[in-house]
Parts: structure tokens; C-alpha cells; sequence
């Protein structure tokens, strides 16, 4: 394994692990905030992967690499459960946003439309 | 407005922080590296990666699987999905693609099944072409003809679960620990369970792309297990 440097990756996947979080605190919308939790899982993937290129040695350490084959294999199947929740709530109110603060329900057209739907499905 | 810049600059320090984090690791860390490659020549793969899932932390390879059957079981009893309309007709291109395609692709998730034993491949790798094949196939417009077998595709969802618990049972039989193969046939019991989850794991991510529990063609609604009166 060549010296080299992957302090570059490290900080790619903190990163993204950010840029993740950020989106998930500020985005109303469903599909934004499973989009950022893959996001943020990319970057600790990421990071894993960067330190398993950093272990000395013949080959990487394939332990975080057995770890983030976990990881995406189970992000996947998190993102497939979270995107039926999220039709789930669309389809039980009308909106793909959660929450019943006031930031929710003062967002511009979700409440006409959930009174929409609640009318077209009483027995969801 | 004020909430966003304070997030911001929240998100901002976390940011600092996590590069403080990441960069004060140690720049050479031991790693295990040398401790999986010397117990290599007893786990019965010569595939670093794939000793690790399936002998050393073969536990998480277990719960791992269990994941997998918990997602598609929550997404099938949360929504019904619909195959994809079967419009082949008017495409004589993508039929003729598919029926090229789709066994290349079967052929080749088995040989990263065989191929995972002593070089990068395996399980997930081939269950993930398995699902791509998959997913082809229903937007071919076939998911209705080849996958409406909603009882045998339970038992393919299954079957990876239910073999890697046979085999964990068996092995503490056999030897007292939990997934501790006996000496020399770990090779046998890995490729058991990898053959097993890979079909659990290619349905799986397949069957996710439908977004929830095939709807059936023939009655509406029909009951969920059709009682017979003996």
C-alpha cells in the first residue's frame, strides 16, 4: 500500500455527513429529508472506507469495508420502508410533510390540498 | 428565516468539529488488517471481505438479513404495488434487450456468488445485479407474468433468514458456539448461507422498487390466505 494521504476523503465524508444534517433539520418535504439521511450515510461510508485505506498493511482493512457493504445494503432497504411511510402519510393527510407545528401548517399550499383528500378518502 | 441561519451556523460548527474529529485519528491505525488475514486460511474463503461478514462478524451478516426481511415486511403491509403495465408489444427492442439481458444478468449474479468466496463478490454484490435484473423485468412490463407468485415469493424472502438461522443452530450443535463452523468445512457453510441470501437479498431489493405487497390480478380483494375446507 503506497503512503498516501486520505485526509482529502476524511474530510469529503464529514462533509457530506453535514451538508446531510443541514438538509434534514431545514427541509419540510419527505422525499428532501430521505434524500439527506443517504446522503448522510454516504458520508460515513465514506469516511470508513478512508480509513480502511489508511490501515498499514498488503490490502485495506476489510473490516469497515465488510461494515459499509452492510451499511448500503441496509440503506437501501431503510430508504424503501422510509419512502412507503412517507406515501403513507400522503396518503392518510394529504401532505408530504410531516409535523403539526405551526411551520407546517403556515406552508404555502399543504392545507388545502389535505382537506382535499381527507374528503376523497374517509377510509384510508 | 433566523431558524435557517441558526441551523446553519449549527450545522457549521458540527462540521468543524467532525474534520477536527476525522483528522486527529491516528494517520497509521493498526486496523485489523493483519489479525483477519492471519486467521484466513481457517475461515474457509480466501476473500478478506468475505471472511468477515460470514465467519468472523458473521452475527451481523445474520441481523443484516433480518433487516432486510423487516423492510420489505413493513413496506408490503404498508402499501399494495401495482406491476408495471405490460406494454412489450410496443416495444419489440426493449423485449428483444430483456431477453438478452435478463439471463446475462442471472448468470453473472451467481458467478459473483461463486466468484465472493476468493475475490471481491459475493452475496450482496450479486443480490444487488439480482435486484437490478429484477427491476428490469418488471419495467418490461414482465413483473405480472414471472413474479405474480406471491407464495413463492415470501419463501424466496425468506429462505436467506431461514437458512442462516439453520445453519447458525446447526453449527452450535455441532461445535457450541454460535456460527463457529467446524474446522475445515467453513468454505461449505458460508457458501450455504451466501446461495440463500442471495436470492432473499435480489428479491428483496427487487420486490422494494414495487413500493409494497403485489396487488393480484384475478379478484380485487381476495382474502389474504384462501382458507380451503377439508
Amino acid at each position: 500500500m503506497p503512503d498516501t494521504d486520505h485526509r482529502l476523503y476524511l474530510l469529503a465524508g464529514a462533509a457530506l455527513f453535514v451538508i446531510g444534517f443541514y438538509s434534514l433539520l431545514v427541509q419540510a418535504h419527505l422525499l428532501r429529508r430521505i434524500m439527506a439521511l443517504n446522503v448522510m450515510g454516504s458520508g460515513v461510508f465514506l469516511v470508513f472506507i478512508a480509513l480502511a485505506a489508511q490501515t498499514p498493511g498488503p490490502i485495506p482493512d476489510p473490516v469497515p469495508h465488510a461494515m459499509v457493504l452492510t451499511g448500503i445494503v441496509v440503506s437501501v432497504c431503510a430508504t424503501g420502508l422510509a419512502l412507503a411511510l412517507a406515501d403513507r402519510v400522503l396518503a392518510a393527510t394529504g401532505r408530504v410533510e410531516l409535523g403539526d407545528d405551526e411551520d407546517a401548517a403556515a406552508s404555502s399550499d399543504a392545507t388545502p390540498v389535505a382537506s382535499d383528500a381527507r374528503k376523497e378518502k374517509p377510509a384510508a | 428565516m433566523m431558524r435557517r441561519l441558526l441551523l446553519g451556523i449549527l450545522s457549521l460548527a458540527l462540521l468543524a468539529a467532525l474534520s477536527w474529529a476525522v483528522l486527529s485519528l491516528p494517520a497509521k491505525p493498526t486496523g485489523l488488517t493483519e489479525a483477519s488475514l492471519a486467521k484466513l486460511p481457517e475461515s474457509g474463503v480466501t476473500n478478506p471481505v468475505t471472511a468477515v461478514l460470514l465467519n468472523y462478524r458473521g452475527y451481523d451478516t445474520l441481523l443484516e438479513v433480518g433487516v432486510l426481511l423487516l423492510a420489505i415486511v413493513g413496506v408490503w403491509s404498508l402499501r399494495r404495488g401495482e406491476w408495471p403495465a405490460n406494454d412489450l408489444r410496443d416495444r419489440p427492442l426493449l423485449q428483444s434487450l430483456l431477453r438478452v439481458v435478463l439471463p446475462l444478468l442471472m448468470l453473472a449474479a451467481g458467478y459473483l456468488l461463486w466468484i465472493g468466496g476468493f475475490a471481491p463478490g459475493g452475496a450482496f454484490q450479486g443480490g444487488a445485479l439480482l435486484g437490478g435484473a429484477l427491476v428490469l423485468a418488471m419495467l418490461g412490463g414482465r413483473g405480472r407474468r414471472v413474479l405474480n407468485h406471491e407464495r413463492l415469493l415470501r419463501a424466496g424472502l425468506v429462505l436467506g433468514a431461514l437458512v442462516f438461522a439453520a445453519v447458525c443452530a446447526v453449527t452450535m450443535l455441532l461445535t457450541g458456539g454460535l456460527l463457529q463452523y467446524p474446522p475445515g468445512s467453513g468454505g461449505t457453510w458460508i457458501m450455504a448461507i451466501e446461495s440463500a441470501a442471495l436470492i432473499s437479498i435480489g428479491l428483496t431489493l427487487g420486490l422494494l422498487y414495487l413500493g409494497g405487497r403485489p396487488t393480484d390480478t384475478t379478484p380485487p380483494s381476495p382474502p389474504a390466505h384462501p382458507t380451503k375446507h377439508a
